[in-house]
């Protein structure tokens, strides 16, 4: 008839298990910054990854040309893969099927290969077709193979973004009297590249790091971008600093590259 | 008055499905010259699908939309062409966020019209002036107010000089107290003479602004006659149980 009621067992109000869960984590992190603190050689590895003397030779030696080289291949690249990608997007938007056809299949086929492969078989071709000279080389040869495989990647942000714009807006525009191609022109693609902005940076950045690949094409020194660079420097002096020199090189490009485009959006979203 | 213009609209046996659903069953309308004609009835009678296919943003099924006697539903007409002169005004505004209230006035001018960009902004300016907009031009739309963004899209229709405006629920997503700033100019629209075919809801509109008043219900034109007809004296009990609805809300028999 009482009814028994169960002794209540103490526990930890929320707010103390938060504070004892967070104290958890710093101390796993004390411990870990402690293990590496005392368990690794840091003399050693200071001088193989952080040898002054060698970053300043680096610089000296040609680093700025190898960043100018990766800021060629990948703006040549991105510029050609953007129109190319523009192109297959309205195709894949088309009212022809054919148009539909080739764009999927040219989508699916340069997303799915590698981009290294893609480089090799461009290298090859004038071997392949004999006498075949690449406009620009080697230029050519890279903008081709990043635009390649950039415009497979472009074309579906831009087809995604195209039909992100609301109906309403053709319908406003071809209400004006306006063509559908002048209503695509004018009205379409203005906002779809506005909301399309952040994947295109995705885009170009991961273009930034694909231009690394151009050494599977055999440049000349002259040619070398960044990777190229800092690997020769790093084989020649046994030394690793010259890469993570070169590696810096990319946050060099990446870094403002991510500030300007934040600044972008910015203002944009006042609109 | 009505009777001696011209036609401007003739609307002749229209249908329209989408899928299985067949949302004009047969509509036939004249709107002439100078005249307002208000089309209000139930959601899905198929009022706005009618006026979308005025200027063909809707493809009908069969039958006949002429407007100016062009035949508009033939397929070798220029719908483009066409299409320069009936103005249209959307519920949700439709107004273009990229560019600014003059630019959205100005765009079509250019590209359509090929006025100069001096000629068009002056165009621009006047309509502006008219809806009583002109002192925001630099703004964007999302700066504006609903009540002011759709006023500059009847600028922006205005601008290309149409000769009829189609308005499709142009106050249904505007808060209450915004609903009234933009009948005003649509009243002085009217009062001006333009040819006006309004979906609306807005039943003192209706009333005194239309010269006819068409209820639709189901796909079909269930009345049609001026306001103090329609509204003020429906004959048809469908038109009455609707008016009931709309006019008196708090007394409508709960199904």
């Amino acid at each position: 008839m009482t009814a028994v009621t169960a002794p209540a067992k103490p526990r930890l109000s929320p707010r103390k298990r938060r504070q004892r869960i967070r104290l958890a984590q710093y101390a796993l992190l004390v411990v870990v910054a402690l293990v590496a603190a005392f368990g690794a050689n840091w003399t050693q590895i200071g001088h193989v990854f952080f040898d002054l003397g060698l970053a300043r030779t680096t610089v000296a030696h040609g680093l700025g040309a190898a960043l100018v080289h990766t800021i060629t291949y990948t703006v040549g690249g991105f510029v050609l893969g953007l129109v190319v990608g523009t192109v297959l997007a309205l195709m894949r938007l088309s009212d022809v099927a054919p148009y539909r056809w080739i764009s999927t299949v040219y989508i699916e086929f340069f997303r799915g290969l590698p981009t290294l492969v893609v480089f090799i078989a461009l290298s090859l071709l004038p071997l392949a077709f004999n006498g075949l000279v690449m406009p620009f080389d080697p230029y050519g040869t890279v903008w081709l193979a990043l635009g390649i495989v950039g415009s497979a990647y472009m074309a579906e942000t831009i087809r995604a973004g195209i039909q992100a714009v609301p109906r309403g807006q053709v319908e406003a525009a071809r209400s004006l009297g306006m063509t559908s191609a002048v209503a695509t022109r004018k009205i379409v693609l203005p906002q779809a590249f506005r909301m399309m902005i952040p994947p295109l940076t995705n885009e170009l950045i991961m273009l930034i790091k694909d231009s690394s690949l151009v050494y599977a094409i055999g440049l000349a020194v002259g040619g070398f971008e960044l990777t190229a660079f800092g690997k020769g420097m790093a084989n020649d002096h046994a030394n690793i600093t010259p890469l993570v020199v070169a590696g810096l090189g990319y946050l060099v490009i990446t870094l403002p590259l991510s500030w300007l485009v934040r600044r972008m959006e910015a203002s944009a979203a006042t609109r | 008055m009505s009777a001696l213009t011209e036609p401007v609209v003739v609307i002749r046996d229209l249908h329209k499905s989408f899928g299985d659903n067949h949302v004009l069953r047969g509509i036939d309308v004249d709107v002439r010259q100078g005249e307002v004609v208000c089309v209000i009835g139930p959601s899905g009678s198929g009022k706005s699908t009618l006026l979308r296919c005025v200027n063909l943003l809707e493809q009908p099924d069969s039958g006949n939309v002429q407007v100016h006697g062009e035949e508009l539903t033939d397929p070798d007409q220029d719908i483009d062409a066409a299409r320069r002169r009936i103005g249209m005004v959307f519920q949700q505004f439709n107004l273009f966020p990229h560019k600014t209230v003059l630019d959205n006035c100005t765009v079509a001018q250019e590209v359509v019209l090929g006025r100069s960009r001096a000629e068009a902004r002056a165009v621009a300016l006047a309509n502006l002036e008219r809806v009583g907009l002109a002192e925001r031009r630099s703004a964007y739309p999302t700066q504006l107010s609903g009540g002011q963004q759709q006023r500059v899209a009847i600028a922006r229709s205005l601008s290309m000089d149409p000769s009829l405006m189609l308005f499709d629920e142009p106050t249904s997503a505007l808060d209450p107290e915004l609903v009234g700033e933009v009948l005003t100019v649509m009243r002085r629209l009217a009062e001006e003479g333009m040819t006006m075919m309004v979906v609306t809801h807005e039943m003192a509109f209706a009333r005194e602004v239309a010269d006819r008043v068409v209820f639709m219900d189901a796909g079909v034109i269930v009345e049609s006659g001026p306001p103090e007809e329609v509204i003020g004296r429906p004959r048809e009990p469908r038109t009455r149980a609707f008016l009931q609805r709309v006019l008196d809300p708090t007394h409508v028999p709960a199904e």
